[in-house]
């Protein structure tokens, strides 16, 4: 995965938080959480498994030299 | 009672994490400031978030859901889950490396050698330090209102001046000295350990405040059918122009003193995959529920169904402590006040130890030469240094209050604004010594321009043509940097190559 598809996909993410469509939107999703909150718990998930890609398949090369060990404290 | 009684528990418990860890403490001061390298992927997840969750996350988010809505969440958690990982991918990973091959303790360390200049330490030290003041008493404002909400008529006799609360004074007071014992036992890894402890607490006791008081209100479907339809929605309570600028307060992690140190406590770059991929759904887990009993409080009323559970006027500081005060069981309270504490508690460390390594390294040990103080002397610095902050941080909490979310931006604002400074150091090479101080003193004047124009974060909603004050510091800071870099001298080739290493 090269480092403009990593920036490309910040991009559309930034994008994508602006949901200016559903400003004026005061429905309940499932009668509990308002349209535009419902909308960025989603965006936040999308944002994690993002996240999840750029480690897995655009981890910098420069930090392999630096250790690899997975021990935690 | 109860309240109290769970909290001082929870306290002494913590006490006991900061003597355990000390029993580790390797006595040199490597390990006391960046827990000699060791951290591993979960403790270092646990201790970021830990310390990028505070008193703003809870208290802060609760009381600015209930003032403006479910805007709350948009503005600043979702642009977090975005933007707090890619300053980690983009500026803490690199810095790490950095860090590690280098010997750097602290950011000034860092900026040092990157602009080749000594003196720029002691322009950046005092802005950083006093970045960080605002940071503190976030977090012992939110405290002191907390425990003062939950336990208002719990001790009329001791205290008749809050209606029989624990005075926010005392809270603050308490919370200082268990956090100063902890990390004085055994520094960022004991800071480290709290954090991680703290973090679950605070999450699990979120979770349990969540399910009470919806349970309290009739169930989630009803106590949402009871909000103020205003503050369903972004229209009304902030401009397109306003949450667009928002975006760049998250900026801050990047340029924050503590989490500089966090980033280099860690053992591998590795260890930073567990914090991009779930950073993000920590911040949902821990925002959501506070954003969702905020909005309830626009509308709760009490079982009789007609009084108000946050009457009119009330301070946003206020709401999160009257929603479980009023409304969960007194167990339920206390366990819900432990976790407050423990996300206020788990920021406040990391910031101590920060500041205080900082002054050790960055302007001491820096002045007097490194062979000047022992090991503990540097130790016992770092200590005094700690103190001091918190003292002027103390005094100022008895000053007049500001709301925690504000505050609190105003804050994060000082830090993002400075976010150009880091990253041209990193991925610009004709980013010079020049350019860096001007980019230094363009933000910190900005900021405290505006700051003052504000009124000292007195107006809540104060903008610059419509814009977060934050998107002008970072714009005078960004340009200062890439204007007086373009006409300077470029650092030397040496440390251009110390800098930039070249991928094999």
């Amino acid at each position: 995965m090269s480092k403009g598809a990593v920036i490309a996909f910040m991009l559309v993410l930034f994008v994508l938080h602006q949901d200016f469509w559903l400003r004026d939107n005061a429905s309940l999703v499932l009668g509990i959480v308002p349209a535009s909150l419902a909308y960025h718990m989603a965006f936040t998930v999308l944002a994690a498994l993002g996240w999840f890609v750029v480690v897995t398949f655009a981890w910098p090369k420069f930090s392999e030299e630096d250790g690899d060990e997975e021990g935690d404290q | 009672m109860t309240q109290t009684a769970i909290v001082v528990v929870y306290l002494i418990l913590l006490l006991g994490l900061g003597y355990l860890s000390s029993r580790l403490f390797r006595g040199n001061s490597n390990d006391y400031f960046v827990a000699s390298r060791s951290i591993g992927p979960l403790v270092l997840f646990m201790s970021i978030f830990g310390t990028t969750m505070t008193a703003f996350a809870m208290v802060g988010s609760t009381g600015e859901a209930y003032r403006v809505g479910i805007a709350t969440y948009g503005k600043v958690a979702s642009s977090s889950a975005l933007i707090h990982s890619a300053c980690f991918f983009l500026v803490g990973l690199p810095l790490w490396a950095l860090g590690k091959r280098n010997g750097f303790h602290t950011q000034i360390e860092f900026f040092r050698a990157r602009f080749e200049s000594s003196k720029i330490g002691y322009l950046l030290f005092p802005i950083l330090v006093g970045l960080i003041i605002p940071y503190l008493l976030v977090g012992l404002l939110g405290a002191g209102t907390v425990m003062q909400g939950v336990t208002r008529g719990a001790f009329p006799d001791l205290f008749p001046n809050t209606g029989g609360a624990v005075p926010p004074w005392l809270t603050m007071l308490v919370i200082s000295c268990v956090v100063l014992y902890y990390i004085f036992a055994g520094g960022v890894r004991s800071a480290a350990w709290a954090n991680t402890f703290q973090t679950l607490v605070f999450m699990v006791m979120g979770f349990i405040a969540f399910v009470t008081i919806s349970s309290k209100l009739g169930g989630m479907q009803a106590a949402s059918a009871m909000v103020d339809p205003a503050k369903a929605v972004r229209a009304g309570n902030l401009t397109e122009l306003q949450f667009l600028s928002y975006c760049f307060i998250p900026l801050s992690v990047g340029m924050f003193p503590h989490l500089f140190q966090n980033c280099l406590t860690a053992k591998s770059a590795n260890s930073f995959k567990l914090t991009l991929v779930a950073h993000p759904i920590a911040i949902m887990l821990t925002w959501i529920p506070c954003i969702l009993i905020g909005l309830w409080a626009t509308g709760a009323v009490m079982p009789d169904g007609v009084t108000p559970v946050v009457p009119a006027g009330s301070s946003p500081n206020a709401v999160l402590g009257m929603m479980v005060g009023k409304l969960a069981t007194p167990i339920i309270g206390g366990l819900v006040t432990a976790g407050i504490m423990a996300a206020i508690m788990s920021s406040l460390d990391s910031q101590f130890v920060a500041v205080g390594t900082m002054f050790t390294k960055d302007i001491v040990v820096h002045s007097f030469g490194a062979d000047r103080f022992s090991e503990k002397q540097k130790v016992l610095l770092a200590r005094g240094f700690i103190c001091t902050i918190v003292l002027v941080t103390y005094l100022f909490t008895l000053a007049e209050p500001r709301q925690v979310f504000s505050l609190g931006v105003w804050c994060f604002s000082g830090f993002a604004g400075l976010f150009p400074l880091v990253f041209a150091a990193i991925y610009w090479k004709k980013a010079t010594k020049a350019g860096a101080y001007a980019a230094i003193l363009g933000g910190a004047i900005s900021w405290l321009v505006l700051f003052q124009a504000s009124g000292y974060g007195a107006d809540g909603s104060y903008l610059v043509a419509g814009v977060m004050p934050v998107a002008v510091i970072f714009a005078t800071c960004a340009v200062c940097m890439l204007v007086v870099s373009l006409f300077t001298q470029v650092p030397s080739q040496a440390t251009l190559d110390k800098f930039f290493v070249k991928k094999s």
